[in-house]
């Protein structure tokens, strides 16, 4: 333990207000948890627009007609996947478990790729078979919401190799420890996002 | 794992038994699992009344999403998470706003607008 997150605890007797700025760590995840939030409120937009949307095809398909349900539920279980592995990353990463941290995180990083190539066949295939978002009024919208997670999900990708390189450059000191926090609170919202888009894109296409 | 609790509450994503933490993860992945096999089933059976099907949807849709907060996420209502909870609170509730403000306006101007056809003629 470095002298760094040596906490004090305060006395019970001790009133909040008398007790001083909280810690570095508890300060960073509240604020990274504001952003998580304003994200949310991003990606709200973003369905709202969806929502109004998807019924304005201008004569192309509609979206029963373009979505393969195997598909999404193999993207589905890749995303689900990856959040598990990502809470197991920050446990080991918690003990300063090298070997299995970057065991977890490697798992993490193939599933989260397997997430963005399946979801790259699928923006390809249609583009190619003329259905891109210039289509239709509804396949904008689609590819505006689809593409926004998954311009999150290659955001933390990147995020995630980051942090593989700081481990092994860095270790495992406090502010390498506090990021590696704030990529778990990240990445385990995009899977509370990918909950929405999977039922009010995917499953409830007309 | 350091109290910080001790301070000014805790931070999101930090649980108070540390030990306990990898069948936390285990047991939303379950609850997790069976509710996305609920929504796809749902979504392609013809044994449920067609019309109720949404809203079995976003019921299913809304408590995986709590699984998630819970278990991968660790918010809980607890004392020291007091901040975390009511930033949730309002982030949910300008969620709300946005989404469902923007559908009924939508809805509002569409019925009010002028029939198509009728709109052309005027601008001849």
């Amino acid at each position: 333990m470095s002298m760094v997150d040596q906490i004090v605890p305060y006395p019970k007797a001790v009133p909040l207000s008398m007790r001083g700025p909280a810690p570095t760590r508890v300060v960073v995840g509240y604020g990274f948890w504001l952003f998580l939030l304003s994200d949310i409120i991003v990606f709200a937009a973003l369905f709202a627009v969806y929502a109004v949307l998807s019924g304005e095809t201008n004569g192309g398909p509609p979206g029963a007609a373009l979505f393969d349900k195997r598909h999404v539920f193999i993207e589905t279980a890749c995303l689900l996947a990856s959040s598990v592995t990502c809470g197991f990353t920050s446990l080991a990463v918690q003990r300063r478990d090298t070997i299995v941290a970057y065991l977890w995180m490697t798992a993490t990083f193939v599933l989260g790729a397997a997430f963005l190539s399946l979801e790259h066949s699928e923006f390809a295939q249609m583009s190619v078979s003329g259905n891109g978002p210039s289509r239709s009024a509804f396949l904008s919208a689609f590819f505006t919401l689809v593409g926004t997670h998954g311009l999150h999900v290659t955001i933390g990708l990147a995020w995630l190799l980051i942090m593989m390189l700081q481990v092994a450059t860095l270790g495992f000191r406090p502010m390498v420890m506090r990021r590696f926090f704030c990529f778990g609170l990240f990445w385990h919202a995009l899977d509370i996002v990918w909950i929405g888009v999977f039922t009010i894109v995917y499953l409830g296409a007309r | 794992m350091i109290d910080a609790s001790d301070a000014q509450g805790q931070a999101p994503g930090i649980s108070e038994h540390a030990h306990a933490d990898r069948r936390t993860y285990l047991i939303g992945l379950f609850y997790a699992t069976i509710l996305t096999l609920a929504s796809f089933w749902v979504s392609s059976t013809d044994l449920i009344y067609a019309p109720g099907i949404p809203v079995l949807l976003a019921v299913l849709a809304i408590a995986q999403m709590g699984v998630h907060l819970v278990f991968f996420l660790h918010i809980s209502s607890a004392p020291d998470q007091t901040n975390n909870f009511l930033a949730l609170a309002f982030g949910i509730f300008v969620v709300g706003l946005v989404v469902f403000g923007s559908m009924i306006i939508m809805a509002n101007l569409n019925h009010a607008m002028m029939p198509m056809n009728q709109l052309m003629q005027m601008q001849r």
